[in-house]
């Protein structure tokens, strides 16, 4: 067809094959590297919560975080982790009003992701509280004390952004799923899983006086999702950005974290891409050419964050506030400067190799760059963070800020309950929406057979 | 009391493909069938206008829904902040709405998306396991790459014999009756 230069699926699929490839993963024997995976990113987890009951009887002083430093490595997790889910959304639900029809192949774990990307990062706001027991207050519900929470504090924002974030991703995310929870139901083979999947499916039968307000249900979901996914890391950026802080009193922090978190969102999306379509073997559904769009996107966020880097930087010269200044020199130079190094390597050099076709089209080149991009967007916010809440208003105050053990095993246990959701997530639910995928083949037209010889 | 017959529920036929289906969807609603449906896969393209369907009203209850949540949030925020528990603080005004529109905002978007997300759960009447269509065997290839047309025995120019040859005049293949055991 004239419109498409390139399918978007490789291999001349049939509506059944596409039914086949994807479900037959949920369907057949678990596969022995998936117990030896999952054994890993349960142990991980296992390790999340050892460290948060640690964190729940010693108290914050198990970190790193001290005065003036008060916000470590708790804070930079969650950055990282709300960041990393707007990926997800930014597929699913910009993508989609735009009419981005490849999107349809990586949409369905890109949410998945954001889902579980957000779910990590819920906990540590949580638990860098202190009083875990007390978290509730943050909630504003009629008390015994009369009290209602501060309604102009950004903190107080952010649980709004990102809890809601969170119940439209998961209902955004199910939405897309009840058709292919149906092919599942329809499919299975014994009781148990018929009786499981037509559960889920809500019994769905595909008429098209379903399809009538699904589809315009999806189509709400994903306009009420665009600007808030614009708008959770910009809420996010105004915990840092309504303080008096050099280096987050800047106006700029809104977009740049927006760019910051798609760039890194795709990253991760491609990483886990990589992983998933070599494993399952669905080369075919998830085609370079989906890696190398996903490339690009990373390759425009690069600059917007480069381009973030260097505006800042310019303000604090050009703005002449001597504090402002100082915080930025002592950035590139001061005893930070290795972990700004780190960022503008990975964020900024790593991904101008996109440029290059021959290098974003390449699997291992794409793998290993992901990487260091995920790496400097963690930097990222760590050089925010530190580098500005280190060397504060008074000299004497200064110290080199380190990380304690529960610092460090806390985020990497959190990476273990991420895997451990993902793992359970390609073994049980369609990693592809199938539904979606028809929809774009050609003939799916009504029109194809029209014009069409070659069927 | 379980007295057990079987009971017609409809026909179903199969077509070949999207573009059959939604034939057949025009020969349908031009015959004067009110109470068919079409199942496909996936949602075909210009299909509500071959059915003679009307816009879904989802958006309109998602837009007040939305809204009526933006309201809300600006009650709860401005009510608590200037009446119930005031307090100063950084000399701001206490009823800032400026900073009232995050949470306005999220709000706003979660009434909406709560509505789109259960009104098209009421407006599609789901979940509801059990349909007359469920008692074809062949209609498991629905959700995989098959295209059916239901007619209920509810609509009104429903008579078996009339039904079951129209449907096979307009391309219709596998012509079944949807009959179960009735348990009463």
């Amino acid at each position: 067809m004239a419109s498409q230069a390139e399918p978007l699926i490789l291999g001349h699929p049939t509506f059944r094959t596409i039914t086949d490839d994807v479900s037959q993963l949920t369907e057949r024997k678990t596969p022995l590297p998936w117990y030896f995976l999952f054994a890993m990113a349960v142990s991980l987890a296992l390790l999340l919560f050892g460290m948060l009951a640690y964190l729940f009887i010693e108290g914050v002083g198990v970190w790193g975080v001290n005065i003036p430093i008060a916000w470590g490595w708790a804070i930079i997790n969650f950055v990282f982790w709300v960041g990393i889910g707007h990926a997800g959304t930014l597929i699913s639900a910009i993508l989609f009003l735009l009419r981005q029809k490849w999107r349809t192949s990586i949409n369905r774990f890109a949410e998945a992701m954001t889902i579980f990307a957000v779910i990590c990062a819920l906990i540590f706001p949580s638990v860098h509280v202190g009083r875990i027991w007390l978290v509730y207050w943050l909630f504003p519900y009629p008390n015994q004390m009369a009290m209602w929470p501060n309604f102009r504090s950004p903190l107080e924002w952010d649980i709004f952004a990102v809890f809601t974030y969170f119940v439209v991703s998961a209902m955004f995310w199910f939405v897309g799923l009840v058709p292919d929870l149906a092919t599942l139901r329809d499919r299975a083979k014994n009781l148990r899983r018929k009786k499981i999947f037509g559960f889920l499916a809500l019994g769905w039968r595909g008429g098209n006086r379903q399809w009538k307000h699904y589809e315009l249900a999806y189509l709400l979901l994903a306009g009420l999702s665009t600007p808030l996914v614009l708008s959770v890391h910009s809420v996010v950026s105004t915990d840092f950005a309504t303080s008096q802080l050099p280096g987050w009193h800047t106006t700029i922090f809104p977009p740049y974290f927006v760019a910051g978190a798609v760039f890194s969102g795709f990253a991760m999306v491609t990483t886990l891409a990589i992983i998933v379509r070599r494993v399952f073997h669905i080369e075919h559904i998830i085609t370079l050419k989906h890696l190398e769009n996903m490339a690009k996107v990373m390759l425009a966020t690069s600059l917007m964050v480069g381009y973030a880097y260097s505006v800042e930087f310019f303000i604090a010269w050009y703005s002449g506030n001597m504090y402002e200044r100082f915080v930025f020199i002592n950035r590139a130079l001061g005893p930070y400067a290795w972990g700004y190094w780190t960022m503008i390597t990975c964020n900024v050099l790593v991904p101008q190799l996109f440029w290059f076709k021959k290098l974003r089209t390449s699997i291992p080149v794409l793998f290993i760059a992901t990487i260091f991009i995920n790496i400097g967007m963690w930097f990222e916010r760590f050089v925010i963070i530190v580098s500005s809440l280190s060397q504060d208003f008074l000299p004497s105050s200064w110290a080199y800020y380190r990380p304690t053990w529960g610092d460090i095993l806390t985020f990497i246990g959190s990476f273990g309950l991420f895997f451990s959701l993902f793992l359970l997530f390609v073994r049980f639910l369609p990693i592809v929406a199938m539904a979606e995928v028809k929809g774009v083949l050609p003939e799916a037209n009504p029109h194809y057979e029209n014009k069409g010889e070659h069927s | 009391m379980a007295q057990e017959q079987k009971q017609i529920y409809g026909i179903l036929a199969e077509f070949e493909s999207a573009a059959a289906l939604l034939h057949a969807a025009a020969r349908i609603r031009d015959a004067g069938y009110k109470e068919f449906d079409c199942h496909s896969p996936f949602p075909i393209h210009g299909m509500d206008e071959a059915m003679g369907l009307k816009r879904s009203p989802l958006g309109w209850i998602v837009g007040l829904m939305a809204f009526g949540g933006l309201f809300l949030a600006y009650l709860l925020q401005g009510w608590t902040s200037t009446i119930d528990y005031p307090l100063i603080i950084a000399g701001k005004p206490f009823f800032s709405y400026q900073a009232y529109v995050p949470v306005g905002f999220g709000i706003a978007v979660l009434f909406g998306a709560l509505s789109a997300f259960f009104g098209m759960l009421v407006l599609n009447k789901l979940p509801q396991p059990w349909h007359p269509v469920f008692y074809s065997n062949n209609f498991e290839k629905m959700s995989t790459d098959g295209f059916f047309i239901s007619i209920e025995k509810k609509d009104e120019k429903f008579t078996v014999d009339h039904t079951t040859t129209f449907l096979a005049s307009i391309g219709g293949q596998n012509i079944e009756l949807l009959q179960g055991d009735r348990v009463e």
